[in-house]
């Protein structure tokens, strides 16, 4: 709302005499019909706009009947709406008029479009805050009946919404109501709404009386956990996890563990994915005790379940659930009843579970202590880093830091290395550059030397390859390690190495020299910039092809900050300069932007900058088009290329229509 | 069916990480229901003479005792197990289906829980997880059902019994009630195309023969329905039911009921909002002409729908929408035809001056169309002004030939129709260009 109160439209100015200023309140409503839907939507995004202007009497006696009317609109237009009525308590004349807002957003809540109808839910149940104890029960609560008992499903659906936001404001015999408006909900023959009340029954459990939890919501529960549709049955477990927080250890032996056990073993997969997924929450909600006499059975199933999706989200959780396990006796539970069937699990035929299982297993190290890991775990590592799918092996790597913590990652890095070079060199970009991002983290565990020898000629070949994606994730890279190694590694090892590349054939690894200066440049410091960096940027100031010249320019902007004013002003400026007369659009362009931000820091000096100069308008610049371009390249940087897209095009394909017309 | 190439695609080509491209290589897959948790036992059934070896005396005791056996389910994703058991579950099905067929008599009263009780063990079952959500079904070889020797001749036997002479629906509707149809109608979410078409002949016999059922299928279609289009969209038996629909709305008493109007209004002109449109998107068109051939009161709410989902970056869409208006407009009462002409034809100049060629061509077929053509000429005062802007417009600058070309055509038969105004319009038109060239 701040903001609302532009110059002219603000209140002040609504309320002064003339009509003028009142014309863009005018505008806006009129938009508000315009048939033009971006408009419709523009105009109902500065809602709060207009009703300032209006003033709360006029906002609620005619802006709100108006938007009421408009309920027909499209779907877009209308979610703005809802979202909009919901901040607008303030702009009806606060609390005691917030039951003006009901009318429209309860026609929201009957639209067929679902994010429409949930945003309108969410307004309300913002408003029904604002309401006064009073308020609410002379108008929210008969609103919340009313959409309960629509003729629709669609209200119905969003009535399940509304009731454990009313529930606890409300006096007893209206709570009564509630619950009987709720329980027959939960038995509507649609089954979308049987969906949207299972959805709402943890929060609504959540308000309730404990008593009325017990006789009420927990045949509910039974009753929706047993739906003929899965549906409704996968989400009644997760009302469970709601329902059992609330409930003392013997109810809930009594009331809710018989549905979920029976969830655990439905027929239908849904259900006990939805078990599965929902594990940890489950154990936490039902306790140690529970958990070890009956969830860890069921873990063990889903474990061994014969969908993989089952197997997968279960094997998720294997850490979670054992790290909540209480620390007394979790190792021999571990050992005897989780570890068996995870080393299953790591020849599973399925590589979505085996991956599944790679992201976590690496945590139970930390858990089970350095013994058993080298024992028990490192085995299963070991074979994961040598799966055939690359997806376990890159979860594995990543999650190396568990192990090292543990036992060391020298254990592994005889494993690791072949590992880790088959990845580099797999055939899948993606693979590469997933791999590539963990380099910065296996060298630090790994060790300079280690990494010398082993990893750094895999990291200079990602210079050179053919993706852009990985010759660009190279460079950040390198500049990470030199952040680990220090500016001496890098002057012995990166720097010569990255510096060569500039006299190589191919335009594109010479651009990566400047890409890997520009980022290298700080983490090596003035001195090594200086003298072995800068010269060779500027020797390619001289190059053929445009790109590496203009990515020149621009890697003397990146670099001027380092460098001191001597370097700038006797060896960057007059390079930049004659870049600034070069015969290519793109050059100059960001040869000027070079000189204008380089001339900032040497402000005494006399450049030829035109701040506000725009780059020149581009001709037909025969160039843009002959210039070779990488396949992963971004083409459209600098402003001068969309200049180009934009306006050459049109013109000739006029030319051409017109001679087609007349021919 | 596209053609599909017989080699995977080379492997340079696809950039290989989504699992997309991986799936693509093994083309053949198929899947079983997630019923099975490895049992681990054999499976022994004792074999039982064949029915016509007894005396007909003992037929009908055979009959249901191999009714019985066929209850037995077996693990096909394990191609090894119980080969014997299972060649012989095949060939008692084929026998019982060819008894069904050929023998009077045999459907006494105590077969029909029998019949079915065999038909539910085999055909109802959870089906198993789709292989990934971005399953496309135009492009992607449907995974098909492994255990489809046994559940064919299952279907095969289930339809034989419902056509059966004999069969008597008043005996039946105890066994074959809401909970049955329920779970028949999940089954149409099969990826496997075959069995989705046996459910649909199964759905429409039973469809046909219970009238108790009738309104029950209808709400509970409905239901798949609103939940393909607001909950989940996926549903591969989409295109099955709206051809039953198809027949069932052919037979619909006049004057509609509010009901079957509310159907169309809030579920059929919904569907069209959905990504995977194309898939039944011939099925659904059909469905709603019936509609309006029915009651062509119709007509204004159906076109109202469509404009109101028109696709706005879809160009596929919009030519399929293009298209189901053709149909419409087919069908459409001339009395019809002015209520909606207006926002219909102010749609159809935007799709003209589309810069999807397809889109363009798609709206411009209308003027080769006889019936439209006249309906356009009785109207010209009312759709010539909202169309003549974007034609002139189009016919200077649309960059494809084909369509200028086209565009000329439509101008010409507006000039032929009404000449004056063509001219009126022409003037104004270019003094408003001048005007904007001036300021």
């Amino acid at each position: 709302m701040a903001g609302a109160a532009g110059p002219g439209t603000g209140p002040g100015a609504a309320r002064g005499d003339g009509d003028d200023s009142l014309y863009p309140i005018a505008v806006l409503i009129d938009e508000l019909r315009n048939e033009d839907v971006q408009l419709r939507l523009n105009s109902i995004k500065k809602l709060s706009t207009i009703a300032l202007a209006l003033g709360v009497e006029r906002t609620r006696t005619e802006l709100l009947p108006f938007l009421t009317d408009t309920i027909y609109d499209e779907d877009e237009v209308l979610l703005a709406l809802a979202e909009q009525l919901g901040n607008f308590t303030g702009l009806v004349g606060g609390p005691d008029f917030a039951h003006c807002l009901l009318p429209p957003l309860e026609s929201l809540a009957t639209v067929e479009e679902t994010v429409v109808r949930d945003k309108a839910v969410e307004s309300l149940r913002q408003i029904s805050q604002e309401h006064t104890p009073v308020a609410l029960e002379a108008h929210f609560v008969p609103l919340v009946k009313r959409l309960a008992s629509g003729d629709w499903f669609t209200s119905r659906t969003s009535a399940c919404g509304l009731f454990s936001v009313c529930y606890p404001r409300a006096s007893n015999a209206v709570k009564a109501e509630i619950r009987q408006h709720f329980r027959s909900l939960c038995s509507d023959d649609t089954p979308m709404v049987r969906r949207a009340a299972a959805s709402k029954l943890g929060e609504f459990a959540k308000v309730l009386e404990l008593d009325s939890v017990k006789s009420e919501i927990v045949p509910l529960f039974t009753n929706l956990a047993s739906d003929e549709q899965d549906s409704v049955r996968l989400l009644a477990v997760e009302a469970c996890v709601s329902i059992a927080q609330l409930l003392s250890q013997d109810d809930l032996e009594a009331l809710v563990m018989p549905t979920l056990r029976q969830a655990a073993e439905d027929k239908s997969w849904r259900v006990r994915y939805m078990v599965a997924d929902k594990f940890s929450e489950l154990q936490k909600a039902v306790g140690p005790k529970i958990t070890l006499n009956d969830l860890i059975p069921a873990f063990q199933n889903l474990l061994k379940d014969c969908e993989a999706e089952v197997r997968a989200a279960a094997a998720h959780k294997v850490k979670e659930l054992c790290e909540n396990l209480p620390t007394e006796g979790r190792e021999t539970i571990i050992m005897n009843q989780i570890l068996p069937f995870i080393k299953e699990l790591v020849s599973d035929t399925n590589q979505h579970v085996k991956s599944a299982l790679a992201s976590v297993i690496m945590g139970l190290s930390t858990i089970l202590g350095k013994e058993n890991t080298i024992e028990h775990l490192l085995p299963l590592f070991l074979a994961q880093l040598k799966d055939e799918c690359p997806e376990v092996r890159l979860n594995i790597i990543s999650n190396l830091d568990c192990v090292n913590e543990v036992i060391g990652i020298r254990q592994l890095s005889q494993s690791l290395l072949p590992a880790i070079v088959e990845l580099a060199e797999d055939a899948k970009w993606r693979v590469r550059l997933a791999i590539i991002e963990y380099m910065p983290l296996l060298a630090g565990q790994l060790g300079v030397e280690f990494f010398d020898e082993k990893l750094n000629s895999l990291c200079m070949a990602w210079l050179v390859d053919h993706v852009y994606a990985i010759r660009e994730a190279a460079t950040s890279n390198l500049m990470k390690l030199v952040q680990k190694f220090g500016t001496e590694w890098a002057q012995n090892t990166i720097v010569p190495k990255v510096l060569v590349m500039a006299n190589d054939p191919n335009y594109l690894h010479r651009m990566t020299t400047l890409f890997c200066i520009n980022a290298l440049s700080e983490a090596c410091g003035q001195e090594i910039t200086t003298k072995q960096m800068l010269p060779i940027v500027l020797k390619m100031a001289g190059d053929q092809v445009a790109n590496v010249r203009f990515n020149v320019a621009k890697s003397l902007q990146k670099i001027g900050p380092i460098l001191d004013t001597d370097a700038l002003q006797e060896e960057v400026k007059p390079v930049l300069q004659k870049l600034g007369q070069d015969e290519d659009m793109d050059v100059k362009y960001f040869a000027q932007e070079a000189i204008s931000a380089v001339a900032q820091r040497l402000t005494k000096l006399d450049f030829p900058v035109k701040d506000n100069e725009e780059p020149s308008a581009p001709g037909a610049d025969k160039n843009h088009f002959l210039r070779p371009r990488g396949p992963g390249e971004d083409t459209g940087k600098g402003p001068a290329h969309q200049l180009h897209v934009n306006t050459r095009d049109t013109p000739a394909q006029l030319e051409i229509a017109e001679l087609v017309h007349f021919s | 069916m596209s053609s599909a190439p017989s080699t995977p695609p080379s492997v340079d080509k696809v950039d290989g990480f989504s699992r997309k491209s991986v799936r693509k290589a093994r083309q053949k897959r198929s899947q079983s229901s997630s019923q099975f948790r490895s049992q681990g036992k054999p499976i022994e059934l004792t074999p039982l003479p064949l029915l016509k070896d007894v005396p007909s005396s003992e037929q009908p005791e055979l009959f249901l005792k191999k009714l019985q056996q066929c209850c037995v389910i077996f693990d096909f994703m394990d191609t090894l197990s119980d080969l014997k058991m299972k060649e012989y579950k095949r060939s008692t099905l084929n026998e019982l289906v060819d008894y069904i067929t050929i023998s009077r008599g045999c459907l006494t009263e105590q077969t029909y829980p029998e019949v079915v009780r065999m038909v539910s063990c085999n055909i109802f079952r959870t089906l198993p997880p789709s292989d990934s959500n971005e399953f496309d079904p135009e492009e992607d070889e449907p995974t098909l059902e492994a255990s489809w020797p046994h559940l064919q001749l299952v279907y095969e036997f289930f339809i034989r019994f419902l056509e059966s002479q004999e069969f008597q629906p008043s005996i039946a509707k105890k066994y074959i009630d809401q909970k049955f149809v329920l779970q028949l109608l999940e089954l149409f979410d099969s990826e496997d195309p075959r069995e989705r078409d046996y459910l649909k002949t199964v759905l429409h016999r039973i469809y046909g023969k219970f009238l108790g059922l009738r309104a029950f299928i209808r709400k509970q279609i409905n239901n798949i329905f609103l939940r393909f289009v607001y909950e989940t969209e996926h549903f591969n038996g989409v295109a099955e039911l709206l051809e039953i629909l198809g027949s069932i709305i052919n037979g619909f008493a006049l004057p509609l009921k509010a009901e079957h109007k509310q159907f169309l209004v809030k579920v059929l002109i919904p569907l069209h909002t959905v990504r995977s449109l194309s898939l039944f998107h011939a099925q659904l068109a059909y469905c709603i002409v019936q509609f309006l051939e029915k009651d062509p009161s119709l007509t204004e709410p159906v076109i109202r729908g469509l404009m109101k989902f028109w696709p706005k970056t879809c160009s596929q869409k919009e030519v399929m929408f293009l298209g189901e208006l053709e149909e419409i407009l087919d069908v459409i009462e001339p009395s019809q035809f002015v209520k909606i002409q207006e926002p219909l034809f102010k749609q159809i100049a935007k799709c003209v001056s589309s810069p999807h060629f397809q889109v363009a061509e798609r709206a411009l077929y209308y003027w080769n169309n006889e019936y439209i053509m006249s309906l356009i000429e009785e109207n010209s005062n009312v759709i010539l002004p909202i169309m003549f802007s974007s034609l002139y417009r189009i016919s200077k600058e649309h960059w494809n030939p084909a369509i200028v070309a086209l565009v000329y055509n439509v101008l010409k038969a507006f000039m032929e129709m009404n000449s004056t105004m063509f001219d009126e319009l022409t003037a104004t038109y270019k003094s408003d260009r001048q005007r904007i060239w001036l300021y």
